[in-house]
This record gives C-alpha cells, structure tokens and sequence, in this order.
C-alpha cells in the first residue's frame, strides 16, 4: 500500500483550487519567478543543450545497465561498511526502515527531503510505531505540521503564504512567547531554525533521499539549500538513505554532468549551495559522522517500466522545471494531482506506480503545449508518454463512454471524405445560419464545457472544400 | 509525377493545400487566404478531397482511427512536390507524428516518412522553403501574436510569421507578455477539462488585453477560436483573425466570432 | 526468492538480458574504469589569474564573501578582521588541520576552539581539499582535519582555499581526490559548497541562514 491518493477525483480538485483565491495568489510566484531563473542560467552557459543531451544519454545508458550498476554500487556500499537493502515495494520499504530504527533504539528521526519517502508514507508508519519524525526541509516541516502533501518536488509548500505559516507556528511551537513578532518571513525563518536545530542535536536516526548514487564509489548524493539534509545526516548515529533504483549513476562524472542541469533546471542556481557526496559510515580517526550507513533501495513498480516507453520516464532527476512551465500546474497547483508528484512528471509516473485505473485523468489533463519537454533537462517526451497512457486507456476502454462514442461517430464521417463533405456541407450551413445575427453562440447542446466559458464562434457558411469546388473545379469543367 | 528533393525546388511547385477540418468548416476564408499567398508566391495549388489530419483520435487515443486517417490523408496528399497546412497543430501531426505512427510497418512508414518531409505549416513554407520576405498587402493598426503551441515547439514557426507581418504595410506589431505560452485550447482539452482551459485562456485574455493592440492574430483556428470565443464573451473588443488573412490582405469577413453587418439596402 | 533477487531478476526481465553478458559487463567494467568526462564548460577552462578571478567572482555571485591573502600566515589576521567587521565575537572553532594548525593565531585575541562542533559555535573554520572556478564551489573533505559539523552548525563559516587547489572543473577534483584516495574510494564526506545557507520555501523570498550557515567567507591563500 502506498499514500492514500485522490488523483481519481482530479476534476473536483481541480475546481477546488481553481476557486482557492489564496491559492491562485501562490501559484502567481510559480510563474514568474523559477521561469525567468532558469532562462538565465541556461543563457549563461553555452553548453547548456549539450549538458542537457549528456545527461539523457547517461541516464539512458544507465538504465540499459542498470542490474549491472546496481551490482557495483552494491558492492561498494558494502565494501565502504554501510548496509544495502532491497524494497521490492513501499510495504517492505517501510519495515526495513522501522527495522533500522528500532534496532538503533530511535525515538526521534530527523528527516531530508524525500518524495520517495513521500511515496511510501513512512511518516505516518513510524508515528504508528511511536518513532517521532521530523521534516526538516523547511518547507516539509510546514506541510508536515498541517498534515499536507508537498504540492511542487522542490518547493513543497509554494501553495502557502507567509500567515497561513505563522498560525501553524504558532499554533505548533506553544513552548515559545505568544507575544512574540512573526511577521516578517525572516522572523518566521529564524524561529524554524532554532525549533529544528534542537531535534536534529536529539535526533537517533536521520533519514534522506538521493538525488543520485554512484556506482564506481557507492556514494550517494543529496542536494539542498538550507543544509538540512547534511545536518540530518551527519549528527545523528545512523543514517538512512532512501533511494529508488533509478537513482544509479556510473560515475563521479557523471554525476557531475548532471548536476551542472539540476540546479539550472530547478531554481536557476548554478549550482545548488550544498551537494553532499556520502559513502559508508564515519571512518574510524573521523571526529564526526553517523557510525552506521544503511541504504534502502525501493523498486515500487520501476523494474516493469524498464523496457517500455515508460523507462524514458526513469531518466528524471526531479528537477521540477516541467511543472514550473506548466499551464495547468499554473491554473490547478501540486495537489489537485491528488498523490505525490504534480504536474507533467507526475501525469506519466503517477499512473505506473499506483495504476492508471486510478491515475486516468492526470496524463489526459494536458493541452500537449509541449513546454515540459522543451524545458527538461534529460529530455523525456513526456508529452507522448501521456499519449501512451492515453492509448491504453483507450485499450482498456478506460476512456469515457461519451467521449468513445463521440470518437467513433466522428471518426465514422472522418474515414468517409464524400459523406463527410456532404454532412458537414449540411451541418454548416444550418449552424451558420442559426449563428447568423451575433456571429456566435454563448451556448451549445454538444459543446457545454466550451460555452460555460466562452462564446462558440459561428462559421462562415459554405465550407472551404464546397466553395473550392464550386469556383475552382467548376470553373475548370 | 515525381517529388522533387527538398533541395531541387521547382520554380512552380505543385502544392497539396491541407486546409484542415476546422479552416473547411469553421472559416474557410483563411484557406483561401493561404491560397492567395502560396499562388502569389508562385506555387500551383490543388486541393484534394480531405476530411481531418487525426488529430483529436491521435490525442484521445485512438491510434486505430489515427492510422486510419493518416493512410487516407498519405494517399491523398501523395504526388504533391508539397503540402502546405495554415495549422502549425495539424503540419505537426503529419510532420511529427505519423511517421511514429507505423513504427511496426516499414512500407507505410516509407510513405509517412516521405509525406513529412515534405510538409509544411503555412508561413514557414513561404518564408523556409520558397525564401518570400515580404507580402504584398496593408493593414491598419497595430496587432499582437499569439505563439500557438505545436507550431512553436515542434515546427519551430516563431520568426516566420513575424517577419511577413514586418513587411505588411501599416501594420505595427506589439508583443504581448507570454505569448508563447498555451492558450488552453488543447483540443478535446477545453470541452473535457472546461475549468482548467478556462483558467488557462482567461490569463492569456488578460496578456492579450495588457498588450494594448486592437487586433489579435495567431496562426491556428483552434487556438483562434478559443481566445476569440473568450475575448467575446468578457465584452473585450478585441478582433481576432488568423495571420493568413492579414498576410493576403484579405481582411473583408468580419473577425472571428463577429457576425457580418447587416446588408445596406 | 529474496527481494533482491526479485528486482535484480525483473530488472533483466524487463531488459530482456538472458545468457551470456561478457559485453555489457565489459561495457560496464570499462566506463567505471575509465570515467569519461563528458561536456567540460568551456567557462572553467582558463588558468593563472583568469581562474582565481573567475573563482571569486562566482563565490561572490553565490552570495558568499571572498579575500585574498599572499600567504598562509597572513590569515589569522585576515579572520580576525573578517570577525571585527561584522561584529561578530573573536572565537574560532577548528579542525586538525595541520595547514591551520601551524598558522600564526597566537598574533591575534582569537579564542580557539578545536574538534567537531555540537552546535553552539558562532564562528568556524574549514580548510577546503579544492575550489572549483566554473560555478564558485568550495569541495570539503570530512576527516578530523575538518570536521563536517563545522561546515554546517556555525553560524558563519569561514574557508581557507590555497590557490593551488582550485582547478577549472569539479572533473580536476574528482581526480585529485582519487590521486589521494586511491580509484573507487572516498572520504565518507564530500561538501560540494556554494555559498551560504538559503531557502526560498516562504513565499519564494531568498532568505539566507536556513539551517546552515547565515555566512560563508573564503580566504584564499596565494603561496
Ligand atoms: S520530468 Fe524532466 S523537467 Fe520534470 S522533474 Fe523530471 S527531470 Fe525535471
């Protein structure tokens, strides 16, 4: 079982947050800022595009290779002294984390981001098994303390604003001066810093994700701003890394490859403020470090996409630049999506990795504006995988009745040009009649969607091929 | 007849107009704008019989009924040195995507492959491949253009059409903020998801407006229909026309979405 | 079949590897050797002084502080002019660096502290393995020589790089690193850092400071 997920009722959360003023306001701050960021650095640096090939190229290369990576890495981890284990599913991924945790007698983890670690739910599992965890990252620290879901991969909580934060702190950190000013987002900032900086000096456990792992050294990499995720792991005594199987990279160049596009691609940095290169526990004349390594290695459905289109998905490094130039991220925000990842990225991996019964409206939310693609940075189509998820369903008649039926009655005019000129010729000349007086029509029986929010326009009359037909070829007769 | 290479072009080629489904039904002034200016710029154009390139099945799904339609669209169009769309969406799909179509069937794929090539979205086709710099026609005013999505990403169309405006006389163009971002037409898209579409073109209603020109142009009917049916319905005065028209200097029908005036008897 | 086996064998599956495998192993064996390069930004590729002033340009576009010192023993007094400037207290946690450790601190009033942070520490210093000019980047190495807490836990940290060690591209790093070492073996830390601590999780307004620190000073040394 994974996160519960209200992607099925995408439509209703969609409206929802079409409605949600302050919402709306948020959004605004997605469309500008990350946009224009990421345009400069990709002006700055000439060899952007063919960093950005490079890095398709890697990851194409890895996933051809991937058993034989994963190996390698594998056996560096082990050789280094940390531990190696396999999740085939969020389930298992689950139990071996707790296992860990209780082993190391945890009361409290401290915890990097990690939208894997969003995929398994494991906040929710430890608290169940009285293990306290702490988001550190400042925005999953806000969402975590309002029971939300990170509505954007890299800037969780970008749906809220400066007050709806200073409630949560103040409804949350109660230890503190009432009285206390917390209107200035710096103020709130500061207070974030102090509250977090106690848990991770009392922290047993931290956990992070990966932003990649390297198999010539068996290193994992994390990447972050604020330095939370360093601070996670290197206080306290065991370290857990959270990683799904399609984080392998071959080399330490590699990795460099690609991290010259994450940041560009994400917040426009030229490179993030910290990216961390960790490799087993804290070698013995170490003065510092956590004494145990662990990684965990999630599948969660990913080994099946290897060998389809789908495995063009594996090739994202979650950068999230697809849905900062998103137009309907823009208009709806992350979590009308209703699981894990939003927006263009997570209309293709959402329906592989909790099934496109349930995922079905998300990879058909999309107006096929291209930008996603224009602006990934390992170039995944990711128009045509919602495409492909589009075919299936239509396969699997998951499509809806009205819409199959509308298909294949205009499909059945489409397949017969001398029919379809005939009917059409008809159909057109009732409708421009009937539209004749405003030149349009605030109101149609087959195109309701449409109307409710603008005007159909009328057409002209005689279609282009009658009135061809009748000046040209007649002429030429 | 035979197809000429891309390179070899004939001083006279033979153009296959793919009008497309909605230029046939919706406006078929603009298809015969874009014959004005392929003849004008000495192109002998036909007009096969046609229906729909297969789009809304393609996006929908139906890669059935796609095929279907793409075969009957290569049969078509086959023995033109040329086929020219004013529809950078439905050049896309000829050029884009029905190669992709018969990846399992190499003896269409040849024929697909051959059609692409040789294919071409309006304005890019005049300015590309035949090398016209300037229209012959006159506007009054000052216009503002809209990037439709397709034409922009998978053809490239963005220089094109503003460089032929450039050259209309009397016409001033103003660039309005994000023109290259998606209207929200998306095809089945704005009936399907109405709220998002919705959302999504009443921001690009306010671009347009902000852009201070009175006369909005793009060069695809779907995307022309949509933001013209918004405009409309706000009570913007804003008139829409595809950028054919302006380019033919035929500008005599009313704008899209407004009705003819009424006879003078 | 263990969880292990289970995706190893449906990683296959889905590739649809069977038998034998001697070429992709060699595919494999052979990259890992060889670590090819890939795309070098051009930006990065000069030397001399055009490095060292691209390298400070950067760290300063990343919204850290940098001066240079003509010699190692020049900078204690550089730090403690540093601290004095920003009113900060005349304490210094660091290190066993021997590089630090044989500077001249006893001419300044600094109060110094030695080993790892705990996370009441205002003020540290770290003597970098490397500076990478392409993107203004310090690259630390963990070990008792530096601690990784102090990269993290002070509030402002201060960076001592030779000017011998910044090389162009992270690539001139990685193989210092594995000159010393050894191939296929690293410290159990790498900082990668460019410039202080930030988030913009509040309204997408940069804050600097997050958890990390509020400000990071690199004194580069020219011997
Ligand atoms: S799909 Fe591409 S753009 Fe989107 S998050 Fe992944 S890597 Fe970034």
């Amino acid at each position: 079982m994974t996160v519960h997920s209200t992607s099925p009722q995408f439509k209703q959360n969609a409206a929802r947050a079409l409605n949600d003023d302050q919402l709306q306001k948020a959004l605004g701050n997605v469309k500008q800022g990350f946009i224009d960021k990421r345009q400069m650095a990709a002006a700055k640096l000439p060899e952007f595009e063919a960093l950005r090939d490079a890095a398709r190229d890697i990851k194409n290369h890895t996933l051809e290779h991937l058993d034989l990576y994963l190996e390698a890495y594998e056996e560096k981890v082990r050789s280094s002294g940390g531990h190696v284990h396999f999740a085939r599913n969020a389930d298992e991924a689950r139990d071996i984390i707790l296992g860990i945790c209780r082993d190391a007698g945890a009361k409290t983890v401290t915890k990097g981001k990690s939208m894997i670690s969003e995929e398994i739910g494991i906040n929710h599992h430890l608290e169940a098994n009285g293990i306290r965890p702490v988001e550190t990252d400042l925005g999953e620290y806000i969402i975590q303390l309002r029971g939300e879901l990170p509505s954007h991969i890299i800037a969780p909580a970008v749906h809220l604003n400066a007050t709806q934060v200073e409630e949560d702190f103040r409804r949350v950190h109660t230890h503190l001066d009432a009285k206390r000013d917390l209107s200035e987002p710096v103020q709130l900032l500061t207070e974030a810093r102090a509250v977090l900086r106690e848990r991770f000096l009392a922290a047993d456990v931290g956990i992070t994700g990966a932003n990649f792992l390297v198999a010539e050294t068996g290193t994992s990499i994390i990447v972050t701003n604020e330095g939370n995720g360093d601070l996670t792991q290197i206080l306290p005594k065991t370290h857990i890394v959270l990683a799904s199987i399609e984080k392998l990279v071959p080399t330490l160049e590699d990795a460099s490859q690609l991290l010259r596009v994450l940041a560009r691609s994400a917040t426009g940095q030229e490179m993030s403020v910290y990216t961390t290169f960790s490799t087993g526990p804290r070698r013995s004349a170490d003065a510092d470090g956590p004494e145990n390594y662990h990684v965990v290695i999630l599948d969660n459905g990913r080994s099946s996409m290897l060998g389809t289109s789908f495995e063009e998905m594996l090739r994202c490094i979650r950068c999230g630049a697809c849905m900062n130039h998103c137009p309907v991220y823009h208009a709806v925000g992350g979590h009308a999506y209703g699981w894990v990842y939003p927006g263009p990225m997570g209309a293709v991996l959402t329906p592989s990795l909790i099934g496109v019964d349930k995922a079905g409206h998300l990879p058909n939310a999309s107006t096929f504006c291209g930008r996603c693609e224009s602006v990934c940075p390992v170039r995944i189509p990711l128009p045509k995988l919602m495409r492909h998820w589009r075919e299936r369903e239509f396969e699997r008649h998951l499509t809806p009745a009205t819409v199959r039926s509308g298909l294949q009655l205009w499909g059945f005019f489409a397949r017969r040009p001398a029919l379809y000129r005939f009917a059409t010729r008809a159909a057109m000349g009732v409708l421009a009649l009937a539209g004749r007086q405003r030149g349009r029509f605030a109101w149609l029986p087959m195109a309701r969607g449409w109307t409710k929010y603008r005007d159909f326009p009328a057409p002209q009359g005689e279609t282009f091929q009658a009135r061809w037909k009748r000046e040209r070829q007649g002429a030429r007769a | 007849m035979s197809v000429l290479p891309l390179q070899g072009r004939p001083a006279n080629p033979r153009v296959g107009l793919f009008v497309t489904c909605l230029v046939d039904l919706m406006r078929p002034s603009v298809g015969f704008a874009a014959v004005k200016l392929l003849e004008d710029a000495g192109c002998i154009v036909d007009v096969p019989v046609q229906t729909c390139c297969g789009q809304p099945a393609y996006n929908s799904g139906d890669r059935g009924t796609t095929r279907d339609l793409a075969m009957q669209v290569i049969d078509a169009f086959h023995g033109y040195d040329y086929v020219v769309a004013p529809s950078g969406s439905c050049a896309g799909t000829i050029r884009v995507h029905y190669p992709e179509l018969f990846e399992e069937d190499p003896n269409w794929r040849a024929k697909a492959d051959a059609l692409a090539a040789r294919t071409y979205e309006l304005t890019s086709f005049l300015v590309d491949v035949l090398g016209v710099t300037r229209v012959d026609a006159s506007f009054d005013g000052p216009v503002t253009y809209h990037d439709s999505c397709s034409g922009l990403r998978e053809l490239g169309v963005q220089t094109q059409p503003r460089r032929l405006l450039g050259s209309v006389e009397g016409l001033s163009l103003v660039e309005m903020k994000d023109s290259d971002v998606c209207c929200g037409f998306g095809g089945t898209f704005a009936v399907k998801y109405s709220d998002i579409s919705g959302a999504i073109v009443d921001a690009k209603a306010r671009n347009v407006e902000e852009a201070h020109a009175p006369t909005l142009l793009a060069g695809d009917l779907g995307c022309l229909m949509n933001m013209a049916g918004k405009l409309t319905r706000d009570g913007r005065p804003i008139q829409v026309r595809h950028v054919a028209e302006v380019l033919a200097g035929m500008t005599d029908e009313p704008p899209i979405g407004v009705a003819k005036a009424p006879a003078v008897k | 079949m263990s969880a292990r086996d289970d995706i190893f064998a449906n990683i296959r599956r889905s590739l649809g590897v069977k038998g034998s495998e001697t070429i992709r192993r060699q595919i494999v064996a052979d990259r890992l050797e060889r670590a090819p390069k890939g795309v070098i930004p051009k930006r990065g590729q000069v030397s001399g002084e055009d490095r060292i002033a691209l390298f400070k340009t950067m760290v300063e576009t990343a919204l850290a502080t940098v001066t240079e010192v003509a010699s190692p023993a020049e900078v204690p007094q550089s730090i403690a002019l540093f601290l004095r400037n920003h009113n900060l207290p005349a304490t210094l946690r660091m290190g066993e660096d021997p590089r630090l450790q044989a500077m001249p601190w006893s001419e300044t009033a600094l109060e110094i502290a030695q080993g790892p942070s705990e996370g009441r520490d205002l003020n540290a210093v770290s003597h970098a393995f490397g500076g990478v000019a392409e993107s203004g980047t310090l690259a630390m190495v963990s070990g008792p020589e530096n601690p990784s807490t102090l990269n993290f836990l002070p509030d402002n940290h201060i960076v001592v790089v030779s000017g011998k060690d910044i090389a162009g591209d992270y690539e001139s790093v990685w193989n210092r690193v594995r000159f010393a070492y050894g191939k296929g073996t690293m410290p159990r830390t790498v900082n990668w850092i460019t410039g202080p601590s930030r988030s913009g999780d509040i309204e997408q307004t940069l804050l600097l400071g997050a958890h990390g620190p509020r400000r990071l000073h690199v004194v580069v040394v020219r011997d």
